[in-house]
Order: structure tokens, then sequence, then C-alpha cells
């Protein structure tokens, strides 16, 4: 059965093909989260697996939620206004079961910290996309719109997404460069 | 540890499979900052006393890759490789952008020192405190695109294992080279990503000598704690508020990709067939022509970087589908373009890519390949010297065999003109016995950057290569010994000097690396003193040269003869570097900068800066 939701949500739409590889939403992201640069902890983070093909890997928001399903601690929840994932730290255990459950292995576990990192778009003002914007590569976008399915199609690991982009980069040449 | 530090450096003797770890002295870094500043302190200090004899293609000579304090914080991260160069016998800081920095600062270190020589190939592979020496057997001998792809895999399926719990992690970062630096080639350069190089200096050569193909790094932690994190966050706002109001359609938008036509057309400051002219007027190589058939990428950059003036350009279709570069930046679309004889926008692009690919710096390497094709044109090199190659200017397939021949120093003249130009000049001399000195342009060994002095309308004049500790490297020009040290500056802090350039942040650099580090370092400082006291160790080990080539000042303190021709066409026909004036401010620049009427750093300045072991290492040349 279709499930048409009411409201309008927070979306950080995405256009790989417009990523600088500047990767200023790592940094932006970090000096909110963390009060420090630091690549690794983003909630966002920019692979290049391939130069010139940069893919700014978070949260797609999916509006079935595998990774809050696989959640065995009850650690993981959807937050009502926003519709981000919220992590209780105090909860997680870093078990990794939801990395396991996201189609696009978008979690991570902190690289210091005992908890799993999802992107919660800063409480509503998601600070990457603010950056991006305010420099015109609008690869990173916040738009508000009902959730849509197609918001999963965005869970695919990098892997998957640099296949795609480096086709569109560069052509028959991409076959030799992955 | 000071603020933006990681406070140690690693060590690798290759010879003895050794790893350590060296701590960095407070005392030091204030006064070297990093990058090109500390390289020339270890360098001196652990090479000074034996300079003349040190081999730089030999075990015994040194490569580093050393990060500065503002990498990392400051936009445009770069990193600065260094090493006795096997160019100019001296010193030369060569950065190049890209995330191996990030990596190697978020792995707690800020740089490396890599000595000896490996029994065969090898990469380093450093993540977080665990350091390795791997086999590259795999990887010798093979193109950029091929090594980069090749090891990012390997490595980051390896990491992905060790950290199974964790994830999926980023790919790490690598410092490369490609066949040219494999093979030793005095015009090899240090490579990031694709495009990106560290190509003054021939450090890929030095690299390439130690059977060193690449070092890997992968870094988990945070970047190191800065002083005062407030006014960092603050000024970072600051200086990307600066940046992003550049003009959009220039240097964000264009970077420097429309400056092919420009700087000829406009400034008849471009090299033309090996600089034999500087003006030219093909709208064939105008910024349109990359821009709107083979730009996909409008803006590209490296970590941090608000300005993002590399664009990604791609050949999909034709005899050079492939083809992958950035734009190619000015200096490319110069060196393989117009001094080539290539006016075709494709073909530049192709060029680019294959020097790129082979592990060339494209201005050193691109100089080479004009300088041969010159004496072809001249009679001089016949095609009996080289296999049967026909020469001509804007003959793209055989310039393309030029560089592969030379890369892989496969035959006799191939062989003696993968020595730079200067080198093969004095060589070709000799087996000829015509003197073909006049056709190399270079300043003490290092192939000019593209931008001429003659017509006076670029940034470029009269002493600012021929003065210059870094020979022709067209990012460290001189003027008055004051102006010309942000250039050391920003090759020590270690970022990019195109963020620098058109004076946009002015000042926000040296408030930003007090911040950072918390010292009360000022520009005033830097640039009387600071700065002064790197130039001199580089210019000690500049005359000290050796073991092949030393240098004479004042005479080699001098523009090739070329810049003293005429030009011989477009609207500054007949226009010359003035041979007075030059000799006239390179007396002004001795003065200024505390050298004697040889070139020699006195006596009594270099005791006011306490380098009393550099003064007395003078005396071998005074």
């Amino acid at each position: 059965m279709r499930n048409v939701p009411e409201k309008k949500k927070k979306w950080i739409s995405r256009d790989y093909l417009k990523c600088t590889g500047c990767r200023r939403c790592e940094i932006a992201c970090t000096l909110y989260h963390e009060n420090q640069i630091w690549p690794e902890a983003s909630r966002v983070r920019v692979f290049m697996l391939v130069p010139g093909v940069e893919i700014p890997h978070l949260c797609a928001q999916c509006t079935d939620h595998p990774c809050v399903e696989s959640c065995a601690f009850d650690a993981l929840s959807v937050d009502e206004k926003t519709s981000a994932v919220l992590v209780d730290r105090e909860k997680c255990t870093a078990c990794g079961a939801c990395i396991g459950a996201c189609p696009g292995k978008v979690p991570h576990i902190h690289p210091r910290d005992n908890y799993i990192l999802i992107c919660d778009l800063c409480g509503g003002t998601p600070q990457c996309a603010e950056v991006c914007i305010k420099a015109g590569y609008n690869a990173l976008r916040v738009v508000k719109e009902r959730p849509s399915i197609s918001h999963n199609l965005f869970a695919r690991t990098p892997e998957e997404l640099t296949r795609d982009v480096a086709e569109n980069l560069y052509g028959e040449k991409a076959e030799e460069l992955i | 540890m000071v603020g933006g530090y990681a406070g140690k450096l690693i060590g690798i003797d290759l010879s003895r499979d050794k790893i350590i770890e060296t701590s960095l002295q407070e005392e030091v870094l204030r006064q070297y900052l990093g990058g090109r500043g500390l390289g020339a302190k270890i360098l001196w200090d652990r090479l000074g006393s034996r300079w003349e004899k040190v081999n730089p293609l030999g075990p015994e000579n040194l490569f580093l890759a050393l990060t500065g304090p503002l990498t990392g914080y400051f936009h445009g991260a770069r990193i600065c490789v260094t090493g006795k160069s096997p160019q100019n016998n001296g010193i030369i800081g060569s950065t190049v952008s890209g995330e191996f920095p990030i990596e190697l600062k978020c792995s707690g270190w800020d740089g490396v020192i890599v000595a000896g020589r490996a029994e065969e190939p090898v990469y380093i592979l450093i993540n977080n405190d665990k350091v390795e020496i791997k086999s590259a057997k795999h990887v010798w001998g093979k193109d950029g695109k091929t090594t980069l792809r090749i090891l990012t895999k390997e490595v980051k399926e390896e990491l992905d294992k060790r950290n199974e719990k964790y994830g999926i992690q980023k790919e790490p970062a690598a410092l490369y080279t490609g066949p040219a630096g494999d093979n030793r080639v005095r015009v090899a350069a240090v490579q990031q990503k694709w495009s990106h190089a560290a190509g003054y200096g021939g450090y890929g050569a030095v690299m390439g000598s130690k059977n060193l193909k690449a070092i890997v790094a992968k870094g988990t932690g945070p970047l190191p704690p800065v002083a005062n994190p407030e006014e960092v966050k603050r000024l970072m706002q600051e200086y990307e508020k600066r940046s992003l109001s550049r003009d959009r359609d220039r240097t964000r938008r264009w970077g420097t990709g429309y400056a092919g036509y420009e700087v000829g057309a406009d400034r008849s400051a471009e090299p033309v067939r090996n600089w034999q002219e500087e003006w030219h007027d093909e709208k064939a190589i105008g910024g349109p022509r990359f821009d709107f058939r083979y730009w996909v990428k409008r803006y590209w950059g490296d970590y941090g970087c608000a300005v993002t003036c590399m664009k990604l350009a791609v050949i999909k279709a034709g005899p050079y589908k492939g083809a992958i570069t950035d734009n190619p930046d000015y200096e490319m679309e110069a060196y393989l373009g117009p001094n080539l004889g290539v006016f075709n926008a494709g073909e530049i692009i192709y060029l680019s890519s294959l020097l790129e690919d082979l592990g060339y710096s494209g201005i050193n390497g691109g100089n080479v390949l004009a300088f041969a094709t010159e004496l072809y044109q001249r009679g001089i090199l016949k095609k009996s010297d080289l296999d049967g190659l026909e020469l001509r200017w804007g003959d793209t397939p055989a310039l393309a065999e030029l560089a592969k021949r030379i890369a892989a120093r496969d035959g006799e003249y191939f062989d003696i003109l993968a020595e730079g130009t200067y080198r093969a000049a004095l060589k070709i001399s000799e087996l000829k016995g015509v003197n073909v000195l006049p056709y190399a342009v270079h300043v003490k060994g290092v192939e000019i950057g593209a931008h001429g002095t003659r017509s006076d309308e670029d940034y470029t004049h009269d002493i600012c290569y021929a003065c210059s500790v870094q020979g022709g490297d067209h990012t460290s020009t001189v003027k008055d010994a004051y102006d010309d040290m942000t250039m050391v500056f920003q090759d020590s802090a270690v970022y990019c000097a195109i963020i620098a350039w058109g004076g946009k942040i002015k000042g926000l650099d040296w408030r930003f690396l007090r911040v950072l580090t918390g010292w009360d370092i000022t520009e005033e400082e830097w640039k009387r003193e600071l700065g002064h006291r790197i130039i001199h160790i580089q210019r000690t080990a500049e005359l000290l040269g050796g073991p092949d080539i030393s240098w004479k000042p004042p005479k080699d303190d001098d523009n090739p003869p070329r810049f003293y021709e005429p030009l011989p066409t477009g609207p500054y026909k007949g226009s010359v570097t003035d041979r007075k004036e030059v000799e006239r401010r390179r007396r002004e620049y001795y003065e200024a900068v505390g050298w004697d009427e040889n070139g020699i750093p006195k006596s009594d300045v270099l005791k006011k800066l306490n380098l009393l072991d550099v003064d007395k290492a003078l005396d071998r040349v005074r």
C-alpha cells in the first residue's frame, strides 16, 4: 500500500557531479560536532576512489529506516521534526549492526569514541550544505519535501556511486580507472 | 606541542629497513616553521658538512615531505617536498596540493624523512602510528594513474580489513612518482591525485633513486589542536569570505585556464617554440575552447579550498580519447602548447595528460622537449640521433614519442635529455662540437616557468629568476628581499600560493599563524629575519653545489641568453631584458639580502642570525 506522508521534511539533496572535492563540508561538519577538524569523524565524508570522482557520502534518510530497525539496543530513532536519524550515545554499543543494515554502508564508528556516526542534520541547519551553497557549488543543498521513496535510492556504497559518476565524467575510460 | 603541529616526524632509512620517530623542537619550528624552511634546516644540519660530495641521486641524499603549521587549517592544503636537488645541487622547496598532508597530520605526523636506498622497489604505508615498508615491485615503472589506482585499492582493502568493525573508511592518499621518477629523470615530479605535481627540483628522480615508488597515508585522528580555536574558526570564516568574493568568472570560474591565450596575445610573455618568441594570437587555444568542449568539472579543488581554481578536462572522442588532466592550468597550456608549437586545445590536454602519466614536471619536462625540438630545427640533433624520430614543432605524436623515450631513458640522446635542459646542453655541446647553451632556457639548472621578462608586462622582471635560490621557479621569484619573503612563507607555512594571489587574503595568513600557534611572529619579523635565514641556507647549499656542477655568481645569477635576444614578433617586437638593469638590480638585491659582490652571504650577516656553521662552510667557496 502506498504510504503518503503528511508533512514536508528537510532532506539534503546531492549532486555528485557538482562536488569539487573541496571537503569544506567535512570541515564544517566536524567543527560543528567535534569542535575541531577531523575528516574521519565527519558525518559527511567525501570519498575519492578515483580522482575527479568525489562522492559526498552521508545518510540518505531512507523512508523505511533499515538502520533504526536493525538496532537491538534502541539507540537509533527518527527525529520527528527533521526526519534525521538520531543516535543515543549512551545506548549505542558500536556493534555495527546498522552499518550492515544500511544499503549504502553510510554509518561508521567514531574513530575515537564508542558510538556510531550518522548525519543528524545539525538539528535542522546542516552545516555541510551551508558551506557548499555559499561557495556556489550546490552539490549539497537542503530541500524541504515530503519524504520520498526516491530518497532511499541514495543509500548506496561509495564504490557503486563512483562507478556511475566515473562513467558520466570519463565515458569509456572509466572502466580502466576503477 | 605548539598549536598546529603534531610535533614529530617519521624517519625511514630504506638501506637499513629502519623506522624511527623524531621529535620536533619548538625553538626550531618557530624559526623555520615547516616545509621549505624546516627542510632547509634539516638538510643543512644533516648534510651540510659534506654537501659538495652528496650525490642528489645517491643513497646519501634525503627525501623530505613536510607539512607546515598552516597545512589543513588554512585553505589550499599542500605538502612541500625537498632534498638536495638533482637540478641545481642546492635545496629547492617544491609544493603540491592534495589530501596527503591531511592524512599525514591526521596520522599524527608533520612529515617524513627518507634516507638510504631500498634494495628493491618499495612504498611506505603510514596508518596512524603504524608505519610499514612494503614491496612496490608490482607498480614499479607503471604510469601515474595505474600506480595510484593499484595502491589506493590495495591499501584501502587492507585497512578496511584491519578495521572491519569500524565501517567503511575513506581511501588513503598518496605521494607517488611515474616512470620518469623511477628512471631518475631529473625533470621528474612528485605527484598527488592526478595532475597535481611538485615539479621544480626534480624530486621524483630522488624518490626513484631510493627505489621509493610512493608514500601512502591514512590517518583517522583529528588535525592537531590549535592555540586559539575560537580565533582560528573566526579567521577561517573571514578568509573564506574573502576568497569567495573573488570574481567568480575569473580566478574561481576560469582558474588559470584562460591564460594560455592571454599571456601570449596580450602580454607577450608566453614561451613559444622554446622561447624563440613570446607572442602569439592563436584563438584556437583560447579558454573557451578548453572550457566548453572538455571541462567536465568547472570547480575542482583540494582539501579545504574555497577557490577551486582547477578544472577537470576530459577528451571523450577522437584520437586522444581518454586523456584526462586539470584545466590544463596556464603553465601546462604554455609549456605543452605554444612552446612546442602546438596550438590545439585537445592536443595540449593530451600532452598534459601524457606527461603527468609519465611522471614529468610539465614545466621542466616541457622545457626539455622544446629544447630538443629547437636543436632539431637547427639541424644539430638529427633524425639519426633520435632513432628516426622527426621532431617538428606542433607534431604532437612525435613530441609524445620523445617524451616517452626520455622517460624511459631509451637510447643515447634520450638518456642525455633525461638529465634536464642544462646538463643535456653541456653534453650535447661536447658531443656535437657546437655550443647549444644559448638555446637552454634555465637558471642555474632549473628550467624557467612560463612567464617571460622581455616585454616586462608580466609579473616577472629583470632579476626575478636570476637571483632566486630556486632558479627558474615562477612561484618563488625575487624582488627586493622583503616582499618576496612572502613566497618563502607560503612554502614554509605550507599553503597554496594561488589562494594568496591577487592580495585578497593579505595579512590574514600572518594573523592566522599567530592564532594557530600562539607565537608572536609578525610579518615584519619574517620578512626581515626568519625568511632571510632560510634563503641564506638555500643559497649556501646552491653555492657549494656539486658533485657534478656548481655555480659561480654573479655570472650564474643571470637570465638565460635567450632573454637578451629581442622579441622577434608581436606588439613588443624588439623588446629585450635590459642587461644594465639586471646588473643594477642584482647589486641592489645582493645588498638588500646581505650578500657580497660575488653573491656570497656576508659573514657578519650570518653571524647576526647565529648561522655560524653556514658561515664557516662558505669559507669553502670564498
